[in-house]
């Protein structure tokens, strides 16, 4: 816990390739540029969003090499070379839904939309790794993300539908 | 809430690793996982001048055994690779009777097992797993090579552990226990599932088939500045079967030799109650799996 | 048309009560929302602010020569520059001597009051910099306690007011003292409501642009606050028409706290003086220190008269609020209750102590319920008390004292009517719904295992369709009678409905509710209805969504709008079939002649009248097919009567809860 000089001299940006949703992205980066905020002000890619911004309510969660973790938590430098996908990149095609994107509609699992994107992060890895979840594995699988609309329970609703194949998928 | 500016360094080798901590000494800061690091450096707790990233290492990552008795995990494996890995719950359960309170999913898909001990936490999880067993810790640096230092004289303050400036962990070797009879317990309160302990008690047993005690050890998390292992007061229920009245006597006299500290959670009474609660179900809880039939 | 309803009471209708998707999801789940944050412009500045450590103190110095010095920032900004060219923000009583600018000057009131801005090119420059900032601070003396704080003596939060009461009246409704001598029994007892807070998962974030050419302020806030636009301006001191406050962005959870009116005057300020958009979006720390989430913190003092055979007659409540360091509408929190301060139950006289005291805590906001929570809390636990004296079930004792169903319309003392209302029902269905009897049961099996168990009941009304009657009542400055919403429909050539709401959708599917409405009036698919929101220079009025309204207020304005294009649709039927108005049916948006269903004019040719024929459209009627509609609160338009009895919210729901809870003794924790 050092009392360093608030500002250094500013350091080198640093060069990054990161593979977001199936595109590749050459960019320059300041090395303390979290993931989420390239993502979101750099890319411009917004559906990701910044709830605490240090570890707590999983908002910012993405894909990371197919493994969900928070954004908020990694540097954009740490990325480089690897492979992203966000909310944008769930659904199968433009304008289609995933069945999980489809069941979060079906069931009113969300009301403003904020923690969604990392909800469907969670459980999409949940549904990926564990077709039919009980109740407390999807409780666990989104464990570490905060919602503060739902109470939760349509969001379990909602995992349930979707693992049953319950939902039309109609984008 | 931005970390203070820093350069980064992605050495392509645990050499270059060193090097770099050589160079920089106590400017740099190595980053596994991160998910304590950058949280800190993002509230501005901390603000190392250079993160030397040691997540592309391949010779910092894996499980594998070390000898008949022991297990080593590679300081960089994920806090999850180590939760899904069935070998590693046969002979160590007690990572993973740790790991169940440790943060969550997307965390334990960062955090890794090196940087959470390094990082020492008084209230983690994986340092009081690490203490209790009384893991090895591999060190490394170009000034004193490799050396080897075991958990019991690892921890020693808050946040701060027996790892030099300049040395970076590169394995942990997780005891094994070997025969029938072994189970583990961990327990803890928090404020929210997920987060650190406000404190947390945690054993490791083996019963004979009477369902006497033949080995165990038993200690604290969350209760001082460091993580507390009581090899002492374990070796007491050796020869014994363990019945309430003896783990509450060994809880007892455990939490008089604590020294917690005190936030908006918990006071030092309350969380020394807690302590003794929790370290008393442990035991049962772990004698009741080891031997089911003669706890009941 | 949709699934069939789930309540038979809806089967009159095609789309209302109906289930039905939102619209707002499909871009919520696809990452295509568009919160406040999410808008970047082209050479934006960011913002972070110092904030004071201290409770209380004065600012001796504040030396921003370092900051200024670093590069990439633009301004470092303090109280002293800033606020003689901004007007106040006043409270919601008559205090205006407690004013409130967006930094501190001379004094700080409240550990987390920002003193200093700091604008730069990145938000982490800004925080850099954010620390070179050097302030000293004398401490001063300070002030916690609501008690403490109205003792003569006391550390005074605002000198000028000369008192740290910012509200005090006394209500009395009905004959209290001749009630409660009558009484067989009086029982006096305290209850205590905490400090909760409703923190939303995106903080409050502002950007603002100016342009000295063409102006205006350009705003988009994830705002939820009546009058918002017309606030802002009146601080700012442009003229009204100078800011324009964009609502067509999505806010991230509000619950009554996106009130960033401060934020929103800096902002505004900042992009004025820099001549570039600035944004202050909060990080989780500035949220939380800054407050805006935090709600009522009040003490009650209760006495209830009752007889032997549990007819509760009267009740004295003292509510003293402690709302911290300034006052939005905090104060008005004790105003809302007025209009049901008697719950579900036939209570006959009310004495109602409102005290509204400042201390040396992070102000208060309007959170969720605006203050009808603590008040319930009260209540009910009251009703506990009298069961437990008087040796009866408790449940029994609510029966005995509810209002019953045939007593609707019911006027409670202090002046307000509930309009319906069957309190039994909804307890028993509670009661059933949980399994009281297994609840017990499971109660006393966790009592027998050790744990501590107990099972709270409570019935509560939550009044709908603010009206904001208690602005008046709390201050007799203020005239307000009205709080009115209104929405504009408008059908194009092509014959699609699109419908115009006056705010932002506030994270409660309003784009919903206003096409629901629309296509049931209309006849049309909801989801053919498209649903957008007004600026504020291109508004309709509103005063956004508050106090449980929007259902209630955006559906009616948006029926309304829709109800008189039909209106207009018909006239033109029957000018044009040469029959009378009322001798037309609407049908899936066609026009049928009811006695002769062969008669009928399609849609499409009635849109092409309404659009290009003119000369077969009535006389002096206005070419176009584009409707508004304001409407009033149906229980607006009334002042606070001579003895202080007003008429609140047009609409009285309510809910039972019935609750099992369990403590682990030894851990002292839920299990």
């Amino acid at each position: 816990m050092t009392q360093g000089p608030a500002t250094p001299a500013a350091p080198a940006h640093a060069t990054v390739a990161i593979t977001v949703n199936g595109r590749l992205h050459h960019r320059t980066v300041e090395p303390r540029t979290t993931l989420v905020d390239f993502l979101r002000e750099t890319l411009g890619l917004t559906g990701s969003h910044v709830g605490c911004e240090h570890d707590v309510c999983g908002a910012c969660a993405v894909l990371l090499d197919g493994d969900p973790v928070r954004a908020c938590c990694i540097f954009a430098v740490q990325a480089d070379g690897m492979s992203v996908t966000t909310v944008e990149g769930l659904a199968p095609e433009r304008g289609e839904f995933s069945a999980l994107q489809d069941a979060f509609c079906e069931a009113h699992a969300l009301q403003c939309g904020y923690c969604t994107p990392g909800m469907l992060i969670a459980c999409h890895d949940l549904l990926a790794r564990n077709p039919n979840p009980d109740e407390e594995a999807i409780r666990e699988a989104i464990g570490g993300n905060l919602c503060r609309c739902t109470g939760y329970q349509q969001i379990v609703d909602a995992v349930e539908l979707a693992a049953a194949g319950k939902v039309a998928v109609h984008g | 809430m931005k970390a203070a500016p820093f350069a980064y360094m992605h050495p392509e080798s645990l050499e270059q690793a060193l090097e770099a901590l050589t160079q920089h000494g106590a400017d740099a800061k190595l980053i596994a996982g991160g998910q304590s690091l950058v949280p800190m450096m993002a509230i501005r707790l901390t603000r190392p001048a250079c993160l030397v990233d040691v997540n592309r290492l391949p010779e910092l990552r894996g499980i594998t055994a070390a000898g008949p008795q022991h297990l080593r995990t590679g300081a960089t494996t994920r806090q999850r690779d180590l939760q899904e890995h069935l070998e590693l719950a046969r002979l160590v359960p007690l990572i993973g009777a740790a790991l169940h309170w440790v943060g969550h999913v997307q965390t334990r898909n960062r955090g890794t097992v090196g940087g959470s001990l390094v990082h020492a936490d008084p209230a983690a999880e994986l340092p009081l797993a690490a203490l209790l067993l009384n893991a090895r810790i591999h060190l490394r640096s170009q000034a004193m090579g490799e050396r080897t230092v075991q958990a019991s004289d690892f921890f020693i303050s808050p946040m701060f552990t027996a790892t030099g400036e300049t040395e970076c962990v590169t394995a942990i070797e997780w005891p094994v226990w070997d025969g029938p009879g072994i189970a583990c317990a961990f327990e803890e309160t928090a404020t929210r599932q997920g987060d650190f302990a406000i404190a947390a008690a945690a054993c490791q047993l083996q019963l004979d088939a009477a369902g006497i005690c033949r080995r165990a050890a038993v200690g604290l998390g969350g209760m001082a500045g460091t993580p507390l292992a009581f090899p002492d007061l374990a070796g007491k229920l050796v020869g014994q079967r363990v019945t309430r009245a003896p783990a509450r006597d060994i809880a007892e006299v455990a939490v008089r030799r604590t020294d917690p500290g005190s936030d908006l959670h918990a006071d030092p009474e309350y969380r020394r109650h807690l302590a003794a609660v929790l370290l008393t179900r442990v035991l049962l809880r772990a004698a009741a799996t080891a031997a089911p039939a003669l706890v009941a | 048309m949709a699934d069939a309803p789930r309540d038979p009471a809806y089967v009159a209708f095609r789309y209302v009560g109906r289930k039905h998707r939102a619209v707002e999801h499909r871009r919520f789940v696809t990452g295509q929302g568009r919160y406040a944050a999410d808008i970047q412009p082209l050479g934006l500045l960011h913002v972070a602010v110092v904030a004071s450590p201290h409770a209380s103190a004065r600012i001796l110095s504040i030396d921003t020569s370092a900051a200024l010095a670093v590069p990439g920032v633009q301004a470092v900004l303090t109280g002293e520059e800033m606020n003689p060219n901004l007007e106040p923000m006043l409270p919601g009583v008559d205090a205006p001597k407690v004013k409130r600018y967006p930094l501190a000057q001379g004094v700080v009131r409240y550990a987390g009051e920002w003193v200093v801005a700091v604008v730069a090119e990145t938000r982490a420059i800004a925080e850099d910099v954010s620390e070179l900032v050097e302030i000293e601070y004398e401490q001063l003396p300070h002030v916690m306690d609501p008690e403490r704080a109205i003792e003569p003596g006391a550390p005074l939060v605002h000198p000028a007011h000369g008192s740290n009461v910012i509200f005090r009246r006394v209500f009395t409704w009905g004959p209290v003292a001749q009630d409660c001598a009558a009484a067989d029994h009086q029982l006096s007892y305290r209850v205590r409501w905490g400090r909760s807070s409703t923190v939303p998962m995106e903080t409050f974030v502002v950007t603002c642009d100016w342009n000295d050419a063409t102006g205006p302020l350009d705003v988009w806030a994830s705002i939820q606050m009546p009058k918002y636009p017309d606030l802002l301006a009146r601080c700012l001191r442009p003229s009204g028409n100078a800011v324009r406050v964009h609502f067509d962005v999505d806010v991230g959870g509000s619950y009554g706290v996106k009130r960033g009116l401060k934020h929103s005057i800096l902002v505004g300020y900042l992009a004025r003086m820099l001549g570039r958009p600035v944004r202050f979006l909060e990080d989780r720390i500035e949220n939380m220190r800054g407050g805006d989430m935090q709600g009522p913190d009040r003490i009650f003092d209760v006495t209830l008269a009752f007889d032997t055979d549990s007819t509760v007659r009267s009740m004295r409540m003292r509510a003293v609020d402690d709302i911290g360091a300034y006052s939005g509408r905090a104060p008005l929190q004790l105003g809302k209750p007025v209009g049901a301060v008697v719950g579900p139950y036939r209570i006959k006289s009310v004495e109602y102590d409102a005290v509204s005291v400042m201390t040396n805590k992070t102000p208060q906001e309007a959170v969720r319920g605006f203050g009808q929570s603590p008040t319930n809390y009260a209540l009910e636990t009251r009703m506990d008390r009298v069961a437990r004296f008087l040796g009866l079930d408790r449940v029994e004792l609510r029966r005995r004292n509810m209002i019953r169903k045939h007593e609707f319309p019911y006027l409670i003392p202090s002046g307000t009517t509930y309009d319906s209302g069957d309190y039994e029902a909804v307890l028993d269905k509670a009661l059933a719904a949980a399994g009281h009897q297994d609840l017990l049961r499971e109660r006393d099996a966790l009592r027998r295992k050790g744990m501590l168990a107990g099972i709270g009941i409570s019935t509560c009304l939550e009044p709908s369709g603010g009206n904001s009657a208690f602005e008046p009542l709390f201050n007799p400055k203020n005239l307000t009678t009205t709080w009115m919403d209104s929405c504009l429909v408008r059908v194009d050539l092509n014959g699609a409905i699109t419908a115009i709401m006056a705010t932002s959708t506030s994270d409660q599917a309003h784009e919903t509710l206003v096409s629901t409405c629309v296509g049931e009036v209309l006849h049309r698919d909801p989801d053919s209805i498209r649903v957008i929101h007004a600026d504020s220079l291109g508004a309709l009025p509103s005063n956004s969504l508050v106090g449980s309204r929007m259902a209630i207020m955006l559906g009616g304005a948006a029926a309304g709008a829709a109800r008189k294009l039909r209106d207009k649709l018909i006239r033109i039927v029957a000018h044009n079939m040469e029959v009378p108005e009322d001798s037309i049916e609407w049908e899936g948006g066609d026009a049928v002649l009811r006695d002769d269903p062969t008669r009928r004019l399609g849609r499409d040719l009635l849109v092409e009248i309404a659009h290009r024929r003119y000369h077969q459209m009535p006389e002096g009627m206005e070419p176009g097919l584009q409707e508004k509609f304001v409407w009033e609160v149906p229980t607006g338009g009334m002042m606070p009567t001579a003895d202080s009895k007003v008429q609140m919210y047009p609409c009285y729901s309510f809910e039972s809860h019935v609750v099992l809870a369990s403590i682990d003794p030894e851990t002292a924790r839920s299990p």
